[in-house]
């Protein structure tokens, strides 16, 4: 039998080795700060952290708390955002293809899901995106180790290593990942993307190694004013998403699968 | 009388390497472009010689080491190549790095290296001059910190 809440237990072991790690890093930004002591601007001005240098490690978990209550009808600003941070807006229609047809097969990050339920007639929204699971299926079916799970509980995949067979989207329970079919022109730097390999959400990965705070969506919907969206360490006690997953009732998508998924939905 | 013989034909043979050596040095092409900053630095982020044998294995660990273990900001990201050795055109236009006639695109034709890595890779910079990359590469040749104080954020900043 597996532990819904592994990622809220597992935290407890950690607190230690994160309490010094946090004390590590106050003493590194002291350091910093120090070093260009006349430049108070230059100090201002780089709010965030350096770029990581250290392998990524499992003291922490990322993950999602979604507040389904508080994503609201018709709002896509999640959606929005994630496809502006990761080049996917850039992506264009193949004059031979229908609308339709492009709606279905072009690569989305998060989708906005809509759910009625037929007896009460109650409807939620929710933002859909790979929901980082600890175990997760897209790695155990993939054949060339392309599909992986990074250290910190990110899952993604290595492009260079995809073959673009498909089994993973396949395999995955939430539709969560997408299929690049054409050749694409202008990509961001820091998101490269091409024909014949398979994506999904990375929980803004760069941003991750650049030490900024947020993703992309959760960023977006705080800036609604709706908040339905929080990132955090799922594995640090003291993080807003662990005092949040205390208190509302939230729940994984299929849990009966035991995947022990790193996005949790309240309100579903 | 032999030993002679033998001082004279080492002595030459010695000249004659030299001479060749010369000769081979001047043969090099250079791949450099022209309006690049590259092409105002002396060196490139490992000695010329090593670059040239064995850029493609340090942009190949690189690359594990950022997408498998997000290491970030160092001298060998592919990134950092396209920002330093990228040229401009009269308009400020970047040209496309893997071209035929830019830095990677020229040395590869002329060796035959056929390349799919800026099919999904940028192949004109797209985000700021002090990415982090480029300030890395930067401090590896002793420069000390890019002018700039202005941080974008690394993703998707600048399109
Ligand atoms: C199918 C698309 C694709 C192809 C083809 C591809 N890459 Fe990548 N590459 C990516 C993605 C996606 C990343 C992750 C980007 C990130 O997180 O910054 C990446 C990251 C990298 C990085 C680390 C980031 C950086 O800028 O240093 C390196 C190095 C790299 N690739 C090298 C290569 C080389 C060399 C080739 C060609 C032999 C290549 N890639 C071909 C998609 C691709
Ligand atoms: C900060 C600027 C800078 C960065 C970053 C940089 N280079 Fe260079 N590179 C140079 C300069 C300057 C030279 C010319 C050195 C000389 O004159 O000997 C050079 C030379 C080279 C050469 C030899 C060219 C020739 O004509 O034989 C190769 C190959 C090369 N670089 C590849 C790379 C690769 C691959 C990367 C990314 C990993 C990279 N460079 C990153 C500045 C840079
Ligand atoms: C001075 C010539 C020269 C320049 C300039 C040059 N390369 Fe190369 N590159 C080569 C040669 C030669 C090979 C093939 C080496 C081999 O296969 O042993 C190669 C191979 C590679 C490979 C490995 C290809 C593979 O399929 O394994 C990569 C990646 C690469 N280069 C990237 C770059 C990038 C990026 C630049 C520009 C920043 C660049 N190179 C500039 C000469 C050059």
């Amino acid at each position: 039998m597996k532990d819904e809440n592994r990622a809220t237990h597992e935290s407890t072991e950690h607190r230690g080795i994160d309490k010094e790690r946090r004390a590590l890093i106050g003493a590194a930004a002291g350091v910093g700060a120090a070093m260009v002591a006349p430049g108070v601007v230059l100090h201002a001005v780089q709010a965030q952290a350096d770029p990581r240098s250290e392998p990524v490690t499992s003291d922490v978990r990322w993950g999602l708390v979604i507040d389904t209550a508080k994503c609201a009808d018709g709002c896509s600003a999640c959606v929005d955002a994630c496809n502006e941070e990761n080049g996917l807006d850039l992506q264009t229609k193949p004059g031979r293809e229908s609308e339709e047809k492009w709606d279905r097969q072009k690569a989305v990050w998060i989708r906005k899901v809509k759910l009625q339920d037929n007896q009460t007639g109650r409807i939620t929204n929710l933002p859909m995106m790979c929901q980082h699971c600890e175990d997760p299926p897209c790695v155990d079916v993939c054949p060339t180790g392309a599909s992986f799970k990074r250290a910190d509980g990110i899952v993604m995949v290595d492009r260079h290593l995809c073959i673009g067979c498909r089994y993973c989207m396949m395999a995955c329970p939430y539709k969560a990942r997408s299929f690049i079919h054409e050749d694409l022109e202008g990509q961001l730097t820091s998101v490269p993307r091409g024909k014949g390999c398979v994506e999904s959400c990375n929980l803004c990965a760069h941003r991750r190694d650049y030490g900024e705070d947020s993703t992309a969506c959760a960023d977006a919907c705080a800036a609604e004013g709706h908040n339905a969206i929080v990132f955090g360490d799922l594995k640090d006690p003291n993080s807003i998403i662990s005092q949040l997953l205390k208190e509302l009732s939230t729940r994984q998508i299929r849990e009966d699968l035991e995947l022990n998924t790193g996005v949790r939905y309240a309100g579903v | 009388m032999a030993k002679a013989t033998v001082r004279t034909i080492l002595l030459v043979g010695l000249v004659w390497a030299l001479l060749a050596q010369t000769v081979l040095a001047e043969e090099v092409r250079r791949y450099v472009v022209e309006g690049s900053k590259a092409a105002e630095l002396d060196a490139c982020v490992e000695p010329t010689e090593r670059m040239r044998r064995m850029h493609f294995e340090f942009i190949k660990h690189q690359r594990i080491a950022t997408v498998h273990q997000g290491i970030r900001g160092t001298k060998y990201s592919l990134a950092g190549c396209v920002d330093c050795h990228i040229s401009y055109d009269e308009q400020r236009q970047p040209q496309p790095i893997d071209r035929p006639d830019q830095f990677c695109g020229a040395c590869h034709a002329y060796a035959a290296v056929d390349l799919n890595c800026f099919d999904c890779h940028a192949s004109v910079p797209n985000r700021s001059e002090d990415s982090p990359e480029a300030q890395a590469a930067h401090q590896a040749l002793g420069l000390g910190p890019l002018g700039s104080l202005a941080q974008t954020h690394a993703g998707g900043g600048e399109r």
